[in-house]
């Protein structure tokens, strides 16, 4: 990627985190240009979640910087010493610019799918009812779940609730999208479908990044994979290089395990 | 049997249901109310909150409720200078708020854990993904959280207001003229105990079952989520959500 | 007085007759809940019984007598009992006047149909709960159907049902509270007494309430030892 003057979409310094005695993140430093795809792979417990929840504030880090839009999340320590937001309204309104697709969809399940995608437009953002249906509508339709509009979460199938989780993320315009594992809980045959929308939404300059174990979405769609270890970043470059030579002997026995 | 004195009772009887329904409704009302505040310090994570509650529900629920009504109504009374000085004798006074103060005070030691359970059963997933929306923890409660957490408490509450319809009788004691109280009267004016005690039972009975359908009702009403999916229709109406 | 000079174990206190009327409570509460036992296992067998009048007849005693208030059935059986002694007595060639029926016994009686009926359900979801396979498996090594019962059934349903019944004894407790309308001297009768001659109502509530919190604090404990001990040997998961 070439450098530019435009402030990063997203970038971390140097984040550390600790659950207890168990330290996850050992210093990851990451940044995301405008309308880049980076995909992130590891070993199940390397830290990918945690690396994703840390940069909407879901964890918060013990060390280190998160910048969204050029904009640093400050921190604070609680009367306990922990680490904690020094600006709630910071963190909802960054959040609000940060969407997040989770592994097991999270629909609202007291909601309609079109609830759902309204749901922060309106009661977040502030925006006009009406103009957040027309949107929700228009985004179902391109996720391919318009007929479902009226339905409730848990009549729908994995791939559909997730679509419709997609399009709740989008509803909100969101500056960077996270993804964690969006198709792991997902019946092999409805990978296909949750991927193509996110192939489609790559190729509308979104900046996403994508915690995943699928191969083929890492190789073919994003601009950048990064492979955490134990808490670090144990390789990063374009797929074309990483997966053709790998300086990490790991990454290299990762990529042969088949995962 | 004698049809026509149970005829007669039944209709005596019936005097008392206003009363019965005015006592247990006030007191489920206003114990949601303060049910709801007990669970939040509950669930606060402050010590003395949290711990202030967990005492209040220990001793109201680990008590006899007609121990609560005399202890107000009859207990208070021992201090009738300091309260008439306070102004508050006219309301320790009259056994219907003492009535109704006792079993609010219960009611809501007894549905703050219900409701505590209830929120306790929100998935953390979905409370996640409203944080990741950036909603704030007002918008988030009101939204997402209370929402689930009645769905899931509303069954229990059920139980609970057939608890309370039934626990309304204890107001009898005290010289209230609900239901039981008609129904003691009448046995005590003419020993017929077990023909009264049949028409009184059928009126509870009766009550109860109302109340179970019309929270059956509300439950079915407030979860379209788990009946089965809308029918595929045509849309024409414009867009409500 | 002070409160502790009232409450003490001196010659003017009223420990002694509060601790023995605490005594009241538990004992007219622990016979009521044992007939419950007793009748409530008799309508669980009926609730899960093949024959369908049988069945009929225990849902309709649960449900009867858990939407109809306690006091209610407390009234049936002492105004109830004392009229049909009396009819007896006149038959008799007694007096005709009124006879009145022994308040422990009404009280526990009361006590018992009321708690059968929870008790009823304890029984019945515990049976339900007990793995098929353990019964096919004592019917396999040829226990016939008594001894079944003795051996695998009564313990093994026990055992799921201790919690419950820890909450139907929790139950039957309080409602040995409404015993006093008998005027069987329990623990809130006494505290009545001893409003009436001392003018001190808050006194004695607040101590029957105390009283009654040891009661159930210790039968709460008693319960959780019982439940640690039966489970003994089931892992949790
Ligand atoms: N809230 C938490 N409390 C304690 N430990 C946690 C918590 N969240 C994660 N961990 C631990 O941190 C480590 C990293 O977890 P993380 O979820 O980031 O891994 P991951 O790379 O996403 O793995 P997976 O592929 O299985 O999702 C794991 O060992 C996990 O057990
Ligand atoms: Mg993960």
């Amino acid at each position: 990627m070439a450098p530019s003057s435009q402030p990063a979409a997203v970038a971390i310094r140097d984040l550390h985190k600790r659950f207890g005695p168990l330290e996850v993140l050992k210093g990851v430093s990451l940044s995301a240009a405008e309308g880049e795809v980076i995909s992130i792979l590891g070993a199940s417990g390397s830290g990918k979640s945690t690396m994703l929840r840390c940069i909407n504030m879901l964890e918060v880090p013990d060390e280190g910087e998160v910048i969204i839009g050029g904009e640093t999340i400050a921190l604070a320590r609680d009367r306990k010493g922990r680490m904690c937001p020094a600006d709630r309204a910071q963190v909802d309104r960054i959040r609000s610019k940060v969407a997040m697709v989770f592994q097991s969809f999270n629909l609202w399940s007291h909601m309609t799918v079109i609830e759902n995608v309204v749901e922060a437009p309106v009661h977040v953002q502030k925006r006009p009812k009406a103009e957040a249906v027309a949107e929700a509508e228009a985004l179902l339709a391109k996720v391919g779940i318009a007929d479902k509009r009226d339905h409730y979460p848990s009549h729908l199938s994995g791939g559909q609730q997730q679509r419709a989780a997609i399009a709740r993320a989008l509803a909100m315009h969101p500056q960077v999208m996270l993804f964690d594992e969006p198709t792991s809980a997902l019946d092999p045959e409805l990978v296909g479908e949750v991927l193509r929308v996110m192939r489609a939404l790559a190729e509308e300059g979104r900046t996403m990044l994508v915690v995943t174990h699928e191969m083929g979405f890492a190789r073919d769609v994003s601009s950048r994979v990064v492979f955490l270890h134990q808490g670090v970043v144990e390789e990063e470059g374009p797929p074309a290089q990483v997966f053709g030579a790998a300086k990490s002997e790991r990454f290299r026995q990762f990529i042969s395990s088949g995962r | 049997m004698d049809l026509a004195f149970m005829a007669e009772t039944f209709v005596k009887l019936l005097e008392g249901v206003p009363l019965t329904l005015k006592l247990a409704f006030s007191s489920v009302a206003l114990g949601a109310v303060f049910a709801m505040l007990l669970a939040l310090m509950r669930m606060s994570g402050v010590g003395p909150l949290d711990w202030c509650a967990r005492a209040y529900v220990f001793v109201f629920r680990g008590t006899p409720l007609l121990v609560q009504v005399f202890l107000i109504y009859y207990g208070l009374g021992q201090f009738r200078p300091t309260l008439q000085e306070l102004g508050v004798w006219w309301f320790f006074r009259e056994p219907y708020w003492c009535a109704l103060t006792a079993l609010t005070l219960n009611t809501a030691a007894y549905a703050s854990e219900i409701i505590r359970g209830g929120l306790q059963a929100v998935p953390h997933g979905q409370v996640e993904a409203a944080r990741a929306c950036g909603m704030s923890r007002a918008t988030l409660f009101r939204r997402i959280v209370f929402p689930i957490a009645v769905r899931q408490a509303l069954p229990g509450y059920g139980n609970e207001v057939v608890l309370m319809v039934k626990a309304t009788s204890l107001a009898s004691i005290i010289t209230m003229m609900e239901v039981t109280g008609i129904a003691h009267k009448l046995i005590s004016q003419t020993f017929r105990a077990v023909e009264i005690f049949i028409c009184a039972g059928a009126i509870y009975l009766i009550l109860n079952f109302l109340v179970t359908r019309a929270i059956m009702a509300l439950e079915w009403w407030l979860s379209p989520h788990l009946r089965g999916a809308p029918e595929p229709r045509a849309r024409l109406e414009p867009a409500h959500v | 007085m002070s409160y502790f000079e009232l409450m003490g174990f001196g010659p003017k206190g009223w420990g002694w007759p509060m601790l023995m009327a605490a005594g009241m409570t538990v004992a007219v509460a622990s016979c009521g809940f044992l007939a419950g036992s007793v009748i409530g296992s008799l309508i669980a067998w009926a609730k899960l019984s093949r024959s369908i009048v049988a069945r009929v007849f225990g849902d309709g005693y649960t449900t009867v007598l858990r939407g109809i208030p306690d006091l209610l059935v407390i009234y049936l059986f002492y105004f109830g009992g004392s009229a049909l002694l009396s009819g007896i007595g006149q038959l008799f060639g007694g007096s005709g006047g009124f006879i009145g029926v022994p308040a422990f016994a009404v009280g526990a009686l009361a006590i018992g149909v009321i708690s059968a009926a929870y008790q009823a359900e304890v029984f019945r979801g515990a049976y339900t709960a007990l793995a098929r396979g353990e019964l096919e498996a004592a019917r396999s090594v040829g226990m016939h159907t008594m001894l079944m019962f003795r051996r695998i059934v009564a313990p093994q349903v026990l055992r799921y049902a201790i919690p419950g019944l820890g909450n139907v004894w929790q139950l039957a407790l309080k409602e040995s509270a409404l015993i006093s309308v008998t005027g069987l001297v329990e623990l809130l009768r006494q505290s009545q007494i001893g409003s009436g001659s001392t003018y001190k109502p808050f006194y004695f509530y607040l101590t029957a309430a105390l009283l009654y919190l040891v009661i159930t604090t210790v039968s709460t404990w008693g319960f959780q030892r019982a439940e640690d001990y039966s489970m003994r040997g089931l892992r949790r998961a």
